[in-house]
């Protein structure tokens, strides 16, 4: 009797566990090439029409509005470039500083106390407030409020409430693992407690600080809906706060509504150069943050 | 030094004066008053919000408004109900789609794939999460959507039998269309929490279903999947609340008809998105309706969300060994970073 192959036979995994076992490996492996048609599909349609639009006028000069006729008369998408760099400066202008603030607040004073995690819920509840009710919050307060109408600034600071809760929440990880001797060493050399925040906690941070402000900008880049009703659209390139701007997505979304192609096609090419833009702020934030030597 | 450690006032020679001592109060101070800053801020905004959805509320109720199946401009009439239906189906569809793809690749990611192709897989996977939303509406109202519709009409045809499903004329912008591009964007989200999660599951527990004789799929099935339940659930709530909330794509994908359709390749509208598409030139009732609407849509997200993640923080911290409360920080704000991602 050979035992030993009698035993082997029982504890082998039968060739259905194994046909199994296949089958559920590869439906994994498709569901994951599922995954990633979507983006190849993008960045093909992306590239074929939007490097068509591109030239040398599309970035120097203003869509004129005229949307009836051949491309060369539709102009470039320059006041929308201007614009978005300019309402995102201004919205990460407000937002860096004080989302860093309540993180700071958060690791340094708040920590563990009952109050401390209240204001992490709040910020967590802002991280999933639509985007769209950004701009109504904005539209409430600042033009309902002030009886004006849209303006740059108003859009900024729309785009400065969405990137709140994303700057903190980074933030708030790095300055985590700032290790504890590092504070209490200063502390005990006498610094007070300021001195140790910035001097000591939120430089040894900086390069992780840096990683999530860039991304929450990268965020902050594409959306659309919180300038609908705050910034407005415009044609014209302009720098006032005060007054209308033009911005990439805006000009996108007017655009996709048009029926005529050369308009559309307008729409592929600031697509491009939008997503282009996000993606150099994420890869300069990947970068950042692997030189790192925390976070 | 002074040889005295006491001085004449009572105060150690050691304590900083007054003057000195100030920055540091005004840096604590104010600190606490811009975390306080940001609470007040949801509440005045809840409040105000409320304040502006009023006269529309006041006129047709509460659940009158919610649940009226009226959404009629010229007649100044409003009911919210094709917009709230809209939002759900469409959002539904997404997850259908969406999270069992996304906790596909979270699986493949942690526990199937070679090493070397683990870091760009995730690179990819989130690349996708940098699309802007009106770059997905773009390619999906010019791309994806005229390309399946004959492949949607031809399922139309064939299910007719199934009432929703099957019959009537698919159009280019419909609600099936709205819940697959949602379901591409809301991926990279359940996707990197979902992988979050799975990575929080004990070695041993792996070592020990492969040490009885499991195959890596029966692992998978016994002792990663059960232990991720909860964290997923809460993913795949979290994904819910943006495809809830999303507006810009659908409002190009939906169609913009307020009306109930009939059947999953009609159009119709949702919250987000007949704010974003009628705000602009809405007057008094309408505009207060409008508020309304994203009054409901508020609710809607905040619950969701709330859900989401009380799931996802139960199930990082709960089945861990205890530790201390420092430890206790440090994980919950490793999983809300990854939460507002």
């Amino acid at each position: 009797m050979s035992t030993d192959a009698h035993m082997l036979e029982r504890f082998a995994v039968s060739a259905k566990r194994r046909r199994r076992d296949r089958l559920a490996r590869s439906a994994i492996l498709g569901a994951t090439a599922i995954a990633l048609i979507p983006l190849a599909l993008i960045v093909y349609y992306l590239l074929s029409k939007g490097l068509g639009s591109w030239s040398w006028s599309f970035f120097t000069t203003d869509p004129t509005g005229n949307t009836f006729f051949a491309s060369s008369s539709i102009g470039g998408i320059k006041s929308a470039i201007l614009g978005t760099i300019e309402i995102v400066a201004v919205a990460s202008a407000l937002a860096v500083p004080i989302g860093i603030g309540v993180a700071v607040w958060l690791v340094e004073y708040g920590r563990n106390s009952r109050f401390a995690h209240t204001v992490r819920f709040f910020v967590d509840v802002l991280t999933g407030v639509p985007s769209i009710m950004f701009g109504l919050f904005v539209y409430i307060v600042l033009i309902i409020g002030t009886g004006s109408s849209y303006a740059a600034y108003k859009g900024a600071f729309a785009l400065a409430l969405l990137m709140l809760p994303v700057v903190t929440r980074s933030a708030e990880v790095v300055l985590l693992l700032i290790p504890g001797a590092l504070r209490e060493s200063a502390l005990a050399l006498g610094a007070p407690r300021w001195r140790v925040i910035f001097k000591i906690v939120l430089p040894t941070a900086l390069p992780g600080l840096v990683t999530g402000v860039l991304l929450a900008i990268a965020r902050a880049a594409g959306e659309t809906a919180p300038l609908l009703f705050t910034a407005g659209a415009t044609l014209k390139s302009g720098f006032s706060l005060n007054g209308f701007m033009n911005s990439l997505p805006i000009q996108i979304y007017t655009d996709v509504t048009s029926a005529t192609t050369s308009v559309v096609n307008r729409a592929w090419g600031a697509a491009l150069t939008l997503v282009v833009m996000i993606l150099l702020l994420n890869l300069f934030a990947r970068l950042v943050a692997r030189r790192s030597s925390v976070g | 030094m002074e040889s005295a450690s006491i001085t004449s006032s009572g105060h150690s020679a050691l304590e900083r004066p007054l003057l000195a001592r100030l920055p540091d109060r005004l840096l604590k101070y104010g600190l606490t008053a811009l975390a306080t800053s940001i609470l007040a801020l949801i509440v005045y905004f809840f409040i105000r919000l409320v304040g502006e959805a009023g006269p529309a509320f006041a006129k047709f109720g509460v659940l009158g408004f919610t649940f009226g199946n009226d959404w009629n401009v010229s007649a100044n009439h409003f009911g919210a109900l094709p917009l709230l239906v809209g939002t759900l189906i469409t959002s539904a569809l997404a997850l259908l789609i969406g999270v069992p793809v996304a906790v596909a690749t979270a699986v493949y990611v942690t526990e199937l794939c070679p090493r070397r192709v683990r870091g760009p897989v995730t690179i990819l996977i989130e690349l996708l999460a940098a699309v802007p939303s009106v770059v997905y509406g773009l390619w999906g109202i010019f791309f994806l959507a005229p390309k399946l519709q004959p492949a949607e009409q031809w399922v139309a045809d064939r299910l007719s039998f199934i009432p929703f499903v099957g019959g009537g004329l698919v159009t280019i912008p419909n609600y099936f269309i709205t819940g697959l591009v949602l379901a591409i964007m809301i991926l990279p989200i359940v996707s990197s929490i979902s992988r979050e999660v799975m990575s929080t599951v004990p070695v041993d527990h792996k070592e020990a279903a492969l040490g009885l004789g499991a195959t890596r799929w029966e692992m998978i099935r016994t002792a990663v999947l059960p232990y991720c339940r909860t964290g997923i659930t809460g993913a795949a709530m979290l994904g819910l609340g943006r495809a809830i909330g999303e507006t810009i794509a659908v409002t190009i994908l939906i169609g913009d008809a307020p009306q109930l359709s009939n059947h999953l390749f009609g159009q119709g509208y949702s919250l987000a998105a007949v704010i974003a598409n009628e705000f602009g030139e809405a007057q008094e009732l309408h505009r207060s309706a409008l508020f309304a609407a994203g009054l409901v849509l508020f609710v809607l997200t905040l619950l969701v969300n709330v859900a989401a993640r009380v799931l996802v923080m139960r199930s990082s911290r709960s089945k861990r060994p205890k530790r201390s409360a420092r430890d206790f920080g440090e994980s919950d704000t490793a999983v809300g970073a990854a939460l507002s991602r």
